[in-house]
């Protein structure tokens, strides 16, 4: 037990060679565990950094616009640009198309302003009804009832040689109603 | 030679135990002393609960055996498994009456330690990790739902899309994290097989042993007597002393009672399993197949139900707001009321609290089997109208009856008792609508019903209201307008066939 004290000048004062090991030894792993994080985080992020800008929407081809006639509104499919070999059918996505006159259209999202259920259109009543809480839209998109919160999203849509392109490619959410034309007053039905 | 045999047994388990050093700390823990009065009936919870999660480990590995956890793919695996392995229908069927059946006993586990006062000192850690294994097993309720992946799956994933969109500036971000890209595809499901089949399962397990550990380190919660009172000063003592005189050893004393209840619990699992057969899959993932009315499985319906039924400008700063206050109050409770009373006897704010959530999640889940709130999507195609109601009618007044059902106005309103109850019944609607009311609610809409004026010619709207006016009781004339029936009499002076 006495000869307990002979190393302690050493460890308080100085560093000692077994506390310089311990330090160097964490300081090691912290630079291991930046290396191994930057990476995983980026990979975890990958879907949200991608999708930054316009990252995930481009042009995609809905037919002809003939095959829309005028005054009426019609469901629409067309494959999500970004597609992963494991996607199966769930990159095939529906929109409905109303043509109000021979080069005007509004193009609608599948999805309920509400929570994203698919809504259907009744043309005999001009509604969009949603079959899970109960949203119904007017035939320009607008908000008739139910819990949705504002109209339809919508796609932005031109036509080139005579056929109907929208920018899509994400699904619209009420955070984040994409590249919708939500901001342009829709008129009261 | 068979005592022999014994010798050589006995020796091969020294040499083991010698190297595992486990037989010691095994004795102790299965004999430690419990209060006798915890061989009780209602604390057979917790390791059912348990008893059920090993099922579910067990089901879930053999379901992993065949199933392919590919949006291209997920869906016909379920289906081959459901039809072309021998005896897969059942152990799938296992494994989703196992999921509900683990919610169930988790929940129940919750509320009778909450009413025995087991959540009070020293047990407020073990409360703490109880209600991060809720979360959990409600974590794998939702993500064992996107496994089988089928419309109500994928549309699922769009409504929990829609929530987390919500979140204010992270929201889109958060929706592609959760996605794994910019829609429901390929990259979701796998994401949802990872949490699934990983992630969850492994803390699960890492949590429920600590759960574990504090129940055999804490010991078992004593029967909560009327007038003991919990005392953070006192009560290690007093508990020891309990065990010491009136307690018995675990094994075999209680532990037979959680024994029984656990292969009742896994004959209940496989008799529904048995009965009921497996979970769908409903309609194939195809975002083009739109005729569908999604709903969630059966713990979430309440959800469903509140979300459907809260004003729409109170529907976002409820949903980011009162889960995270919910989750925030549970991990409190214990460091809230950490002592005093036990007994149930004697919290009556305890008790009433129990069976007002337990009432409200039962009323809200009721409701949602109902779903008055949907749309009948093909009532306006497929319900007749009663007979009475067209019987002795007028050419216009059947002409209503007509635009009536064309115009979908059935979708949303029944007659009959058939069609849909989003809005009011009309069965008696002249009763309480004049004709002008009704005109007016027609073209006007109102309340939570659209406006018909853009949709309906006058002539519709004409004969529809004639239709409309002849719904009321035999026994019972339709409302009028009193000023204006004395206006049209005044302005024809000769007509005096007004009652």
């Amino acid at each position: 037990m006495s000869t307990m004290p002979v190393k302690d000048s050493s460890s308080d004062s100085a560093l000692s060679r077994r506390g310089f090991f311990m330090k160097l030894g964490i300081v090691f792993n912290g630079l291991a565990a930046i290396v191994l994080t930057v990476p995983i985080a980026r990979f975890l992020l990958s879907s949200v950094s991608r999708g930054q800008g316009k990252g995930y929407l481009s042009w995609v081809n809905l037919g002809e616009v003939a095959n829309f006639p005028e005054g009426q509104t019609r469901m629409a499919t067309f494959r999500n640009p970004f597609v992963m070999p494991t996607d199966g059918k769930t990159v095939d996505t529906a929109c409905w198309v109303r043509r109000i006159a021979a080069d005007k259209f509004q193009v609608f999202a599948i999805n309920c302003a509400h929570l994203g259920c698919p809504v259907r259109w009744f043309p005999q009543s001009g509604l969009f009804m949603c079959p899970c809480h109960g949203g119904a839209y007017y035939r320009d998109g607008s908000r008739a009832s139910g819990p949705p919160e504002r109209g339809l999203f919508e796609y932005p849509y031109k036509i080139e040689n005579g056929v109907l392109t929208i920018n899509a490619g994400q699904l619209p959410t009420p955070g984040d109603p994409v590249a919708s034309l939500s901001s342009k007053k829709v008129p009261c039905a | 030679m068979r005592v022999i045999n014994m010798d050589t047994i006995k020796k091969i388990g020294a040499w083991f135990d010698h190297r595992l050093q486990l037989a010691e700390p095994i004795r102790e823990a299965a004999e430690h002393r419990v209060p006798k009065n915890t061989a009780s009936w209602f604390y057979v919870f917790g390791s059912a609960a348990l008893t059920v999660f090993l099922l579910q480990l067990v089901t879930g590995i053999l379901l992993a055996l065949i199933y392919v956890p590919s949006a291209g793919e997920a869906w016909s695996s379920l289906q081959a498994l459901n039809h072309q392995v021998a005896l897969g229908w059942f152990v799938r069927a296992m494994h989703g009456w196992g999921s509900n059946f683990m919610v169930a006993i988790v929940l129940i586990h919750m509320t009778q330690v909450f009413l025995f006062g087991a959540h009070k000192y020293p047990r407020e850690l073990t409360w703490v990790v109880g209600v991060l294994l809720l979360l959990m097993t409600l974590g794998m309720a939702f993500t064992g739902q996107i496994m089988r992946f089928d419309q109500d799956a994928y549309w699922g994933l769009g409504i929990g899309a829609s929530i987390a969109s919500r979140v204010p500036i992270l929201g889109p971000a958060v929706v592609k994290l959760m996605l794994g890209g910019p829609i429901i595809a390929g990259a979701t499901l796998s994401r949802f097989f990872a949490l699934h089949v990983f992630v969850i399962p492994g803390m699960l397990i890492a949590f429920v042993s600590l759960h574990l550990l504090m129940v055999l380190k804490l010991g078992i919660n004593e029967w909560p007597m009327p007038g003991r009172i919990v005392k953070r000063a006192t009560y290690d003592a007093e508990y020891h002393a309990l065990t010491k005189s009136d307690g018995a050893p675990f094994v075999p004393y209680a532990i037979w009672k959680d024994m029984f209840f656990a292969a009742f619990i896994i004959l209940a699992v496989a008799a529904c399993a048995y009965y009921f057969g497996p979970f769908g899959p409903t309609g194939q993932p195809d975002p083009t197949i739109i005729q569908t009315a999604p709903k969630p499985d059966y713990f979430f319906l309440w959800l469903y139900a509140l979300l459907s039924l809260l004003p729409p400008s109170m529907e976002t700063p409820f949903l980011l707001i009162v889960p995270p206050l919910v989750i925030l109050g549970l991990i409190l409770l214990p460091f809230l009321s950490g002592e005093g009373e036990k007994s149930w006897k004697r919290r009556p704010i305890a008790v009433i609290t129990v069976l007002m959530i337990a009432i409200t999640l039962g009323t809200f889940t009721r409701m949602a089997q109902l779903a008055p709130w949907s749309p009948r999507m093909n009532a306006w195609s497929s319900d007749p109208v009663p007979d009475p109601y067209i019987h002795g009618t007028t050419a216009l007044e059947r002409q209503g009856a007509l635009v009536f059902q064309v115009k979908q106005c059935r979708n949303c309103h029944s007659i009959g008792d058939t069609g849909g109850q989003r809005g009011p019944a009309l069965d008696a609607v002249a009763v309480r609508l004049t004709r002008d009311q009704l005109i007016r609610q027609v073209i006007q809409g109102g309340g939570n019903m659209p406006a018909y004026g853009n949709n309906l010619s006058p002539a519709e709207t004409t004969a529809l209201v004639a239709f409309l006016e002849t719904l009321h009781p035999a026994t019972q004339g339709p409302a009028r307008d009193a000023a204006r029936d004395l206006v049209v009499s005044e302005s024809k002076p000769k007509s005096t066939t007004q009652p």
